[in-house]
């Protein structure tokens, strides 16, 4: 099945956002991410194609489920992982980026996967380094397989996104999946809203329609997804109170009623529940929560793929 | 490498224009003639400028506390080879600059290196705390020419105020970093729709412009209350101005003949905030790079002379510091040894920029918004000089400066006018190793 794959167009080598990326690109990961999700339905869930690679998981900020995912899925295809985190690493004691990742470098690397609370690191090792660079959320910037995965989870629900409307609520301004999602969906075809308070709205995002009215981004909406708000917002003064961001933006059954009838739900994770979402409608049957993290392992096996071996083959 | 010298042929430009050929005598610090003489070295230097010596108002030379970054040996050794005579140093080094000792002993330092000339600003506020007023009086006579709080924007406007009425009293300006913190709030770049794409937090131009208005409604006020019998009026610097709207609002203040002056930044003038797609802190500065818009008005301004001056806001850091991310990595530019070439080549050779006007921004200008004496290119005046050679071209490359920060946003572009000797009252204290200066 695998050697199917190799048959590959030309990739870009890095996975930053998406801006080096085409629609045929995309197709193409998720032609692949489908196999990996029937790789995943086997008893055995792993297969050689990653033998040989060493991937490095640097994660410069906390994370559990995208570092899970990431090294599961390089695991899940026989790659050995080497796996750092900055909370217990020399850049704690003071080493720069820099030097941190020419010393991973050293010990035989063959790509990295990056997460870092500042926008710009990525790409600054790719810079520094001549491997393939994956990024993992970089600061308020992108989370590109974020972005694929709420994507491919959409197509799995709705078949296609052409024409489709797709509301994204909560603090957009400081959102590196809302960033991700607003450069994929549209290349996709799909019609991207995106809605918060006005505080926590950028004005400079293409391709995507801004409103502060909660009732126009839902109205007819094909899929609905809400952002973790981040309480530190209230503390910066973004935001009055807690109940006051209920009042206006939660996502309640009653005003899911506003979109399509059953349009499906998306969380990226971590969720607040009560505050982003009314508690209970992450559990409902429209609820995609669940289907995202899993479909996230074989969106991350197809980029892990794709950017080692497939591009190697094109 | 002392004594006379003749530069024969050489192009006498300054800010009462293009002069043309003279054969210009240096000895005993000054010049001594404009139609050749007798000297122990002659120079062919036919194809070469010569000007007054250029005068930076605003350079970060660390010094003392921060030697890792840069110290007055190198950051004068820059200057020199950039083709400045004359620097003020800021004081935001650690401790800040605000004893008359410190000032003493950095100017004894400087004089001992032999380099460009040192002229430090003091702080406004003792520690630069932004509450008690320093000793204007002590630190003038010790040799600080303006005082200022620089990057801790002088908050509580009261203060400024205080300060700008004092240091008034002896002859003192007052400089200041316009950029209001609340509307700042964090930013590391223009604010914009390229800032909202990229992900990263924006200083809009309106922390710029809100500031410098406030600023001048002091100076206003304490011009007002002015005691009959003050010698001086008070002198307010805006530091490296940054938009368009901020230039709107200093223009005005100064048709109303508001005693205020401002300089630009050579980073503002050649590069634009779309810089920071490539997410590269090297183009991190503060104020931030603004639109074209912005940069044009800015030309425009220190065309028209309402922006005094340029100050290279030279500002070094270590490799490292400036290699982590785009929030951490410090805000700053190294510019002393490119400042000239780089505005030479892309205001003058590509945009018209009448070049005498230019170099006045480089020396007369500076010097009076300090209160110095301009230099004339004529007989009996000091000959505190640049040597410049608008003909070769040369790539700028970091690595091989004199400054300890080497890099560079300019790094690889290619620039002429590069300054090939530096006098300081007559002292050759850079020649150019390519430049062979004849017996």
């Amino acid at each position: 099945m695998i050697t199917e794959l190799t048959q590959q167009t030309t990739l870009p080598k890095h996975l930053l956002d998406f801006q080096s990326w085409s629609r045929k690109h995309i197709e193409d990961l998720f032609e692949t991410a489908k196999l990996m999700q029937e790789v995943l339905s086997r008893p055995v869930k792993k297969v050689p194609a990653l033998t040989g690679f060493t991937v490095a998981t640097v994660f410069f900020e906390n994370s559990t489920r995208t570092r899970l995912s990431f090294e599961l899925a390089a695991r899940r295809m026989s790659a050995d992982v080497l796996s750092f985190s900055a909370a217990t690493s020399s850049l704690a004691k003071g080493e720069s980026y820099k030097d941190t990742l020419l010393t991973l470098d050293a010990m035989g690397i063959d790509a990295y996967v990056i997460r870092t609370d500042a926008a710009g690191v990525p790409y600054q090792a790719v810079r520094w380094l001549g491997k393939p660079i994956i990024n993992a959320g970089d600061g308020w910037r992108a989370h590109p397989t974020q972005a694929l995965l709420d994507a491919f989870s959409l197509l799995e629900r709705l078949g296609s996104l052409e024409g489709r409307k797709i509301a994204i609520v909560g603090d957009i301004l400081h959102s590196r999946v809302a960033r991700s999602n607003a450069e994929l969906l549209p290349m996709l075809g799909a019609e991207v809203w995106l809605c918060g308070p006005a505080t926590l709205l950028p004005s400079g995002l293409p391709k995507v329609t801004m409103t502060t009215h909660l009732h126009e981004a839902l109205r007819d909406a094909d899929a609905v997804m809400a952002l973790r708000l981040q309480r530190e917002r209230m503390d910066k003064g973004l935001l009055p109170s807690l109940p006051e961001y209920v009042a206006g933006y939660q996502i309640t059954q009653e005003r899911l009623g506003w979109a399509k009838p059953g349009a499906p739900l998306l969380h990226p994770g971590p969720m607040n529940r009560d505050v982003e979402l009314e508690g209970t409608l992450a559990d409902a049957a429209q609820s995609l929560i669940e289907r995202q993290v899993a479909n996230g392992q074989a969106v991350r096996m197809a980029v892990l793929y794709h950017l080692l071996v497939g591009r190697k083959s094109a | 490498m002392q004594g006379e010298i003749l530069l024969k042929n050489v192009r006498l430009v300054d800010a009462s224009g293009d002069r043309g050929p003279a054969d210009v005598l240096i000895g005993e610090g000054k010049i001594l003639a404009l139609d050749g003489g007798n000297a122990q070295r002659t120079l062919d230097a036919s194809g070469l400028i010569l000007c007054p010596g250029f005068f930076d108002p605003h350079a970060h030379l660390r010094e003392p506390g921060q030697e890792v970054k840069e110290d007055l040996e190198t950051g004068l050794t820059a200057a020199a080879r950039g083709g400045y005579t004359d620097v003020v140093s800021m004081p935001n080094t650690t401790p800040p600059v605000d004893h008359p000792e410190v000032v003493a002993a950095l100017i004894k330092k400087a004089r001992q290196i032999g380099q460009a000339r040192l002229h430090p600003a003091a702080a406004l506020t003792q520690g630069q705390e932004g509450k008690l007023l320093t000793e204007a009086k002590l630190l003038k006579e010790a040799g600080a020419v303006m005082l200022t709080d620089d990057g801790k924007t002088n908050e509580d406007a009261g203060v400024l105020a205080l300060g700008l009425t004092y240091a008034a009293s002896w002859g003192l300006p007052v400089s200041v970093h316009a950029e209001d913190a609340g509307l700042r709030r964090g930013g590391v770049m223009n604010e914009g729709p390229l800032s909202f794409r990229l992900g990263l937090p924006g200083n809009p131009s309106a922390a710029e412009a809100a500031r410098i208005a406030r600023d001048l409604e002091i100076v206003r006020y304490v011009l007002e209350r002015q005691t009959q019998d003050a010698r001086h009026d008070p002198r307010l610097h805006i530091q490296h101005l940054s938009t368009a709207r901020g230039l709107q609002l200093i223009r005005q203040a100064k048709a109303e003949g508001l005693p205020v002056t401002t300089e630009v930044g050579p980073h503002h003038l050649t590069l634009t905030h779309e810089r920071l797609e490539s997410l590269d802190p090297v183009y991190k500065v503060a104020p931030p790079l603004r639109t074209q818009a912005d940069l044009e008005a800015l030309i425009q301004g220190l065309l028209d002379g309402s922006i005094d001056c340029i100050g290279t806001d030279h500002a070094p850091h270590t490799q490292a510091e400036k290699e982590q991310d785009l929030i951490r990595a410090p805000f700053g530019i190294p510019s002393l040894e490119v400042a000239f070439p780089l505005l030479y080549t892309e205001l003058y050779l590509k945009r018209g920029f009448p070049l005498a006007t230019l170099i006045e921004r480089f020396t007369d200008g500076p010097r009076r918004v300090l209160g110095f004496r301009p230099i004339h290119l004529e007989e009996g005046h000091e000959a505190s000089l640049t040597l410049l050679d608008p003909k070769s071209e040369r790539a700028v490359d970091p690595a091989g400066f004199a400054s300890k920060a080497k890099f560079s946003p300019w790094a690889g572009w290619r620039l002429s006018g590069w300054p090939v000797m530096t006098w300081v009252e007559g002292r050759e204290v850079f020649v150019h190793p390519s430049f062979a200066v004849g017996a």
